[in-house]
């Protein structure tokens, strides 16, 4: 089974987050970047199939070389070649057909995604890639087996969960649960010194188009301060005729 | 050149949010000069949709759709965009709808903006605004595309009635066995309890707690006020709770009317997730706790005593205002 995992470059979960250039840009001074939690479980189970069944993982990122050493911490963790396509992912629809191509030319069976990236919340890639592809998808996948060309799959649903049955060629947009969060790697030397030695391949986008474009951001408003109450008789008066909450 | 809009039904009741992106589409609508026409699949109540400034419903009655399948649906969806020559699509931000539109965006190569918290703001150019960075920012982002889907957040936009009379006229898509490819084994779905994506009241639990053996208050309460229970990460982590409650920027996004936080700190990251909700409560034992800095009400207090007080006090104003 040839697996590709798309990882998205994103901040780190603890960021504070600032624009730049008059609020059109996100300022990514001082911020750490990170594999994208959703593919980083998703990539965890990749290794699962890698060691258990055989499979071979591939990575692939959109974006600039500045994603380079998250790509490098993808490979550390043992996936066994990366491909980067030079480009700023800046619309989902954009990263879909980049990622298309990939996948066409590599003849993958399984594409492994995360449910959305933390930074710009579009949840949409995978989805658009299984039908620029014809592949079957599972979204929200909470965990995957695959038997021969049949995948079995759970998703999450509201108030609870659904068993999928459905077969490769399969796209999934993963989240936790995939794998736990004590499951997840932390690369060792080994793996970063054999990282270095792993083909990142870089490729130039295909021509494609762009369906969206943010144009500026902005933070929320500051909140105001919270009214602290010493007993739950003023609380109940609160949230009945303040807040209008119950 | 109507303003589609996709109403979420379950067992052929429409979901609460429907009649929230019916709402929503008919603010776009009049921004556009045309009319609203919803599109269900197997609901039974199809004239309520006129309340909310629906005039026409594409209904789908079909069998082969009675148990929710993303490619089926988004195919009749897909369809139904062509029948009205629509240019806007308006769609809920539910775990279901989040599942299927990519599959309509992708195939009509139309530009998808999800977590959209207001009515448009301009048509021309088309522009909305999102938010984004897991809620710790927002877009004003433009869609160029021809056609256009917007996702409404949960509870962003609200419920505003507009007596319109709607029409209902039968809608039989086209659909072939490989629509179902992906097929559907078993749900297993907590019945007659809110969820966290419907319940207007969450009530949420962190290590305050001290164990999954704690857990019995939490859900007395969240009864007592028809809440859906949820979790901080740690919690979901140790294994106390199911994944399924763990909200925050990995977890599920909250966006309830009012948010109970009890023994929960409030990590950057879960403060992400849950600031979208209209009304916080922080019950905490430590007044340093972050959370009390994003929380409009808070308790300084043990929640092993606030709660069982809360839960009794509640009861007692649930049954005067009944």
């Amino acid at each position: 089974m040839k697996i590709l995992v798309c990882i998205s470059n994103v901040p780190d979960t603890t960021s504070k987050i600032n624009f730049t250039d008059g609020d059109t840009k996100f300022d990514s001074n001082g911020v750490q970047f990170v594999i994208n939690p959703n593919d980083e479980f998703g990539l965890t189970r990749a290794m699962w199939f890698k060691e258990k069944q055989g499979a071979t993982v591939h990575v692939a990122n959109v974006g600039l070389a500045t994603t380079e050493p998250t790509i490098r911490k993808a490979l550390a963790i043992g996936a066994d070649e990366a491909i980067r396509i030079n480009a700023e992912p800046t619309d989902g629809f954009f990263v879909a057909q980049q990622l298309a191509e990939v996948v066409k030319n590599g003849g993958y069976d399984l594409v492994i995604a995360g449910r959305e990236s933390i930074d710009y919340n579009g949840g949409m890639v995978p989805g658009i890639l299984a039908t620029l592809l014809d592949m079957n998808f599972v979204n929200t996948c909470v965990s995957l087996e695959v038997d021969g060309t049949n995948a079995t799959a759970m998703r999450e649903i509201d108030g609870g969960k659904e068993k999928i049955a459905t077969s490769l060629p399969l796209i999934i947009g993963g989240q936790k649960g995939l794998v736990e969060e004590s499951d997840l790697r932390i690369p060792n030397m080994r793996g970063i010194m054999m990282a270095r030695k792993k083909a990142l391949n870089v490729v130039e986008p295909v021509d494609a188009s762009k369906a969206t474009q943010d144009t500026k951001f902005e933070k929320p408003e500051a909140k105001g301060a919270v009214k602290l109450v010493d007993n739950v008789d003023d609380l109940i008066n609160l949230l009945h005729n303040e807040a209008k909450a119950i | 050149m109507s303003v589609l809009v996709y109403t979420e039904s379950e067992n052929g009741k429409f979901k609460k949010n429907a009649f929230e992106v019916a709402s929503y589409a008919k603010a776009v609508a009049d921004q556009l000069g045309t009319s609203v026409t919803a599109i269900s699949i197997n609901a039974l109540e199809n004239d309520h949709l006129g309340a909310y400034g629906v005039s026409k419903v594409l209904n789908v009655s079909d069998d082969r759709l009675k148990t929710f399948n993303a490619k089926a649906f988004a195919n009749t969806i897909g369809q139904a965009i062509a029948k009205e020559n629509a240019t806007t699509l308006i769609v809920s931000s539910s775990t279901d709808t989040k599942f299927l539109i990519p599959l309509v965006a992708g195939k009509l190569n139309a530009g998808y903006v999800p977590n959209v918290v207001a009515a448009p703001q301009g048509t021309s150019p088309f522009m909305v605004k999102r938010s984004s960075f897991s809620n710790k920012g927002f877009a004003y982002t433009e869609i160029s595309s021809d056609v256009k889907i917007i996702g409404v957040s949960n509870n962003a936009y609200g419920v505003h009635e507009n007596a319109t009379s709607a029409a209902v006229e039968d809608f039989s898509p086209s659909l072939s066995e490989a629509d179902f490819s992906t097929k559907s084994i078993e749900i297993d779905k907590v019945v007659g309890k809110a969820t966290i994506a419907d319940a207007d009241i969450v009530v949420s639990a962190g290590r305050g707690m001290k164990g999954p053996e704690n857990w019995g208050m939490i859900e007395e309460l969240a009864e007592v006020l028809g809440a859906a229970t949820a979790c901080s990460k740690p919690v979901s982590d140790l294994g106390w709770r199911p994944h399924g409650e763990h909200v925050g920027q990995t977890g599920k996004p909250v966006a309830s009317n009012l948010y109970i936080a009890i023994g929960i700190s409030g990590a950057i990251q879960h403060l992400a997730g849950v600031s979208s909700s209209k009304t916080k409560v922080v019950i905490n034992t430590d007044p340093e706790a972050p959370f009390f800095k994003a929380a409009d009400y808070g308790i300084v207090g043990d929640a092993f005593e606030v709660i069982p007080q809360l839960i009794e006090k509640l009861k007692e104003f649930k049954a005067q205002n009944a």
